[in-house]
């Protein structure tokens, strides 16, 4: 009778058992299928920017300027690739980047220390609170207030200095926030012993502090790189794009990203599209590559 | 020495109010490039639901704008949440620690690192087409696509911070409900969800700030039809997305409007993103 009892209870338990065990299993399912949705489109994306840009892809690809639409439209008649590339794109890119993070990198240095020193601060933490929304503002209205102070004020047009200007607004605040978060990591004992030897201030900035956070900083800048090259909106209402390769940093330039916003709104030049984002993905993708390998080696 | 010093620290000040002085700025441009349509439209450009540059009988309202950038980010957040809530249990929790979770971490931080002009692509190339396959709509535009697009989009926002938070749950409780016999399923919505719940929230929350601001994406997909969509499937507008589409031709009393729809972005984008960082300050 007591044998029979127990033997009821321990079938019971196991049925519930049973059913809470199917129930985890199908729960488990379903987060690693929805995971597996999640990361499908960056498989989607990057097959078809493979499959549809590598023909695209040749010499001529990096050296030549963009074709105009009649060169293209013939070359798609005839069935051949488009002539030409998009070498006032990769220059305008370049330039640009290079301008702004000229600008970004000592300015966001300057103030990630500035908050590492005097973080507890009350105008430290305002400062620290403008940089966060000023790392929320949407890109366009970046590009609308490089509009109005540089183009109206500065270079009396569209400009190659306006864009990276509008690209510096937007590299500002990861930056600073990248600075002060690799400084905080450094012992404070470091600094402390530079103090106690004497060492003046600007020293200890340069040959103590920013050699020991080396690794970090360029994992910031090249991160806040990333960020920026593929921006299209605030160039639009900024460099504005040119066919040719421009250098002047007063005139209007193109970009690899306002190319393909050109060849996407220009039904003749559909095959540079995907070479044209092939490259961007490539970029972006590589310094993104590179500053993970310097976060890995230094945490070894 | 002591002279040396103080320069280095008036140099450090002095960087540090340069960024106060952009910001401020900004706002300031902001402000005064709206003057001109807030002068003649008043308040009511906020209500108004008129897009209508003809010269002469120009009227400019932000109503349907406003509306598409709600609509578009409401609904690339309910796509975006069973996806990341997933994402970030199979990386923070099931597969914590793991080579596996590493690697889809690492596929979730490049989807962060597309750039919107080639999200806008695979959208109007590969999206598009499905949606009308599906035969939702003929041409495939609308606030559902660009909605869609979106949550691809801040998918990793929101994962990245998922992730901390469920991270953060102690080990300790987790442990004890799995003594007590508690299932995977047990404590992920008995232990994690009420201990991380607030994280996971402002995750959206800026995830939702981030979707606000998008714009080129969103011209590719959502149509540029200056009304409010009255279905899933209708066409729409954004604010960011009206600025890059008729920037180019717009002066005067145009861009000012212009303007001030940017100065109304950057509020709410602003207030959101304020939110979000509040909260997080909180846990």
């Amino acid at each position: 009778m007591v044998s029979s009892i127990t033997e009821i209870k321990e079938t019971s338990n196991h049925q519930k058992w049973d059913a809470r065990f199917i129930k985890d299993k199908i729960f488990t399912g379903l987060i690693i299928l929805f995971s597996l949705i999640t990361i499908s489109p960056i498989v989607l994306i990057i097959s078809k920017l493979i499959s549809k840009g590598y023909k695209q892809i040749n010499l001529s690809f990096f050296t030549e300027t963009t074709p105009n639409t009649y060169q293209a439209m013939l070359a798609n008649e005839a069935g051949n690739t488009i002539p030409g590339g998009i070498l006032n794109g990769i220059t305008g890119t370049i330039l640009m980047v290079f301008l702004a993070s000229l600008m970004a990198i000592p300015i966001g240095v300057l103030i990630g220390i500035y908050l590492y020193e005097n973080g507890t601060k009350r105008y430290a933490k305002i400062v620290k609170d403008i940089t966060d929304i000023l790392q929320g503002v949407p890109s366009i209205v970046l590009g609308l207030i490089s509009y109005f102070w540089v183009v109206k004020f500065i270079t009396n047009g569209f400009s190659a200095l306006a864009g990276s200007f509008a690209l510096f607004i937007m590299m500002l605040p990861l930056i600073i926030r990248s600075t002060e978060e690799t400084f905080k990591m450094i012992p404070v004992s470091i600094k402390e012993a530079g103090f106690a030897l004497g060492v003046p201030y600007h020293k200890i900035i340069f040959r103590i502090l920013i050699p020991s956070g080396l690794s970090g900083l360029i994992t910031g800048i090249l991160l806040a790189t990333s960020r920026v090259i593929g921006e299209t909106a605030p160039l639009m209402l900024t460099a504005l794009g040119s066919m040719a390769v421009n250098l002047n940093i007063e005139k209007p330039t193109s970009a690899i990203p306002l190319l393909i916003w050109e060849f996407y709104n220009d039904p003749n030049m559909v095959d540079l599209i995907w070479a044209s984002s092939l490259l961007l993905m490539m970029l972006v993708l590589g310094i993104n590559l590179i500053s993970k390998m310097i976060i890995s080696k230094r945490n070894l | 020495m002591l002279n040396g010093e103080k320069i280095t620290k008036t140099i450090l000040f002095l960087a540090s109010l340069s960024i106060i002085l952009i910001a401020s700025g900004m706002v300031l441009s902001l402000m005064e490039g709206t003057i001109p349509a807030f002068n003649k439209f008043g308040l009511k450009f906020i209500t108004s639901t008129d897009w209508n540059p003809t010269e002469g009988k120009e009227s400019y309202g932000a109503l349907p704008f406003i509306v598409g950038t709600v609509v578009t980010s409401v609904i690339a957040i309910i796509i975006c949440l069973p996806l990341a809530f997933s994402t970030s249990l199979f990386i923070g929790e099931i597969y914590r620690g793991k080579k596996i979770a590493s690697f889809i971490g690492t596929m979730v931080d490049m989807l962060a690192g597309i750039p919107s002009i080639v999200y806008g692509l695979w959208g109007f190339y590969v999206l598009r087409p499905w949606i009308v396959e599906m035969g939702f709509n003929d041409q495939g535009y609308g606030v559902f696509t660009a909605g869609l697009i979106l949550a691809i989009m801040v998918i990793p926002y929101a994962t990245s911070i998922s992730v901390e938070m469920i991270k953060m749950v102690q080990n300790d409780l987790k442990e004890a409900a799995y003594s007590l016999g508690a299932t995977r399923k047990d404590v992920v919505f008995n232990v994690i969800l009420p201990n991380a719940r607030s994280g996971i929230f402002t995750s959206y929350i800026l995830a939702f700030g981030r979707a606000l601001g998008e714009t080129m994406a969103v011209t590719m997909l959502i149509g540029n039809s200056n009304i409010i969509p009255k279905s899933l499937f209708d066409t729409g507008n954004t604010m960011a997305s009206l600025i890059a589409n008729q920037f180019g031709e717009a002066d005067g009393l145009k861009l000012s409007s212009l303007v001030a729809i940017a100065l109304l972005l950057f509020v709410i984008t602003g207030l959101i993103n304020g939110l979000g960082k509040m909260l997080i300050k909180k846990i």
